[in-house]
């Protein structure tokens, strides 16, 4: 399928989680079609980058739910800063550990999974409806009980899938990718390239098999749908255009331009005007 | 197991060494938080921590783990935005969190406030509802201060920085760790506070932050008007170590040749 049929599939007021991690591997094709399209109102679940911000800057953002949003190599996000700042937008903060007992309890099927992540921090101030859970054994401890995050929609972007959804990745890490997806009750990959099953594991290891096509909903072809984030081994991050990303965020009259130079237009004309912007950049590698 | 890791030396011929800049003398005072830590993932955040922990491997505590800052364990010394020669394993995030959950790391996180009992703040200044400024989010902060070891390195020591309260919990201090009962206070241990200006520990009977040594050319006063509360002064408060010749041949030659240390801390 396409980038659009995902968005199409989706429904505004739902609650989407994005694989991934910063600036990292994120389903950046498919957030695009995203905000291009007329969703609204999403509720959207991350170990945030760039994803989060480009949702953000669209409007398309009623509920964060989150461990962190950061560029990695930019510490700071600035559409979610503004947005944070505004109060534009509700958040539930969460220790990066309860993000993943929250999505690997969805996928379990269990109301709460308990852990010592959040217990005397503020994360319980700011999050009123996380409750604990005394332990029934000798011990007794009270336990912070993560609530299950259940997901609508996942979105995540793999290295190479098969047409049927088996998915792999062949960069260092596979993130939490696999939970999103089994928290879900459609996951969506888009990937560097469709190829047939059995070259998945003709010159890789099995291993990176981790995403199975039971958790699969829906397959997208999309070379470069990563961009700018990392998508180890086929490319790094484009860290020129990252800057360009995160210094046009902080003005509005900038943002505008680099929207009508990159984001105003479909993922075609976004990796062309990628690549024409590179082509004109000196410092650009 | 142990015995994995080779430990660094001085080379023979090397010139005789300039005086250790601030950044050098924190680089030392960094690397020993992680001193007696054994077969443990040293995780640093920031430039300085990590410097000193591969400092820390490279001499006193060789049976460290150290990520490439990815997704690898590696073996011996290498150079700040290199790769490690030899990798010995794979750590994703996912077995990191495990890790943390096990309590087979010390991990040393830079924050944007710490208070009298070690509260941290690396998520909102001002109200969290609509926050003056947003920073990252509690990332693993909450979970890391109750399961193992943690350690802070702030780079750039003033009231600001060393607050009377922290505007959002994000890692726990020693106070919070009490109320919030056993589960959080069991596994609950805050060990060093490095900043540009000296070495700190919580080891009072009120867990409250001590001032443990001074670095070279800071005085008592000029680190208490720095400081947004009162700090425990013991009598006698030494100077922080200088770097030994090892340690600064190391630093200046093997790790961090580039001198990425120097953008961290104000000279």
């Amino acid at each position: 399928m396409t980038a659009d049929a995902v968005a199409a599939e989706l429904r505004s007021g739902m609650t989407v989680g994005i694989g991934g991690w910063g600036s990292r591997r994120k389903p950046m094709a498919l957030v695009r079609a995203i905000c291009r399209s007329e969703l609204a109102n999403l509720t959207i679940v991350s170990y945030g980058g760039p994803d989060v911000g480009l949702l953000l800057a669209a409007s398309k953002v009623r509920k964060l739910v989150y461990g962190f949003v950061s560029l990695d190599s930019i510490p700071l996000e600035p559409h979610f800063r503004a947005a944070r700042q505004s109060g534009a937008i509700q958040d539930a903060e969460y220790d990066e550990g309860m993000l993943q007992w929250g999505l690997y309890a969805a996928a379990c099927r269990l109301p709460f999974l308990p852990t010592r992540a959040g217990l005397g921090s503020d994360v319980l101030r700011v999050n009123p409806d996380l409750r604990t859970v005394r332990s029934p054994y000798a011990d007794s401890e009270e336990l912070l009980a993560v609530p299950a995050i259940h997901l609508d929609a996942a979105l995540i972007h793999a290295s190479r899938a098969d047409p049927y959804g088996n998915a792999q990745f062949l960069g260092p890490d596979p993130y939490f990718d696999d939970l999103f997806c089994m928290a879900a009750e459609r996951a969506y990959v888009s990937c560097e390239r469709v190829i047939p099953t059995p070259e998945l594991t003709a010159t890789a290891p099995v291993q990176t098999l981790r995403i199975q096509r039971w958790m699969v909903a829906g397959v997208v072809e999309a070379p470069r749908g990563a961009h700018f984030t990392s998508c180890d081994p086929d490319y790094g991050r484009d860290e020129w255009f990252q800057r360009l990303y995160a210094s046009a965020a902080a003005d509005a009259a900038a943002w505008a331009e680099f929207s009508a130079n990159f984001l105003d237009r479909d993922e075609a004309g976004y990796q062309a005007a990628v690549a024409s912007g590179h082509a004109a950049a000196p410092d650009a590698p | 197991m142990t015995g994995c890791s080779v430990a660094g030396g001085t080379a023979p011929g090397d010139p005789v060494a300039s005086p250790a800049t601030t950044s050098e003398v924190c680089i030392v005072a960094c690397a020993e938080a992680w001193r007696g830590d054994g077969e443990i993932l040293a995780s640093p955040i920031g430039v300085v921590p990590t410097i000193a922990a591969r400092l820390a491997r490279a001499t006193f505590e060789p049976d460290l783990l150290l990520t490439d800052e990815e997704a690898l364990l590696g073996q011996g010394t290498w150079a700040i935005g290199g790769r490690p020669e030899v990798v010995e394993g794979w750590l994703p995030y996912r077995l990191i969190f495990d890790l943390i959950y096990n309590g087979t790391r010390h991990v040393m996180m830079s924050p944007s406030q710490i208070d009298l009992h070690g509260n941290v703040n690396i998520s909102a200044i001002g109200d969290f509802g609509r926050p003056k400024a947003a920073l990252l989010g509690v990332r693993g902060a909450p979970g890391n201060t109750v399961n193992h070891p943690t350690s802070y390195w702030i780079p750039r020591h003033s009231p600001r920085t060393f607050v009377a309260r922290v505007d959002m919990v994000s890692g726990i201090g020693y106070d919070r760790a009490a109320q919030a009962g056993p589960s959080a206070s069991r596994f609950h241990d805050l060990r060093r506070v490095v900043s540009n200006l000296g070495v700190f520990d919580f080891a009072t009977a009120e867990r409250a932050m001590r001032l443990v040594s001074m670095h070279p050319g800071v005085g008592i006063d000029e680190i208490q008007a720095a400081t947004g509360f009162e700090l425990t002064v013991p009598p006698d408060v030494p100077q922080t170590p200088q770097p030994s010749a090892e340690e600064l041949h190391l630093i200046r030659t093997v790790i961090d040749p580039g001198g990425r240390r120097r953008s961290e801390v104000p000279q």
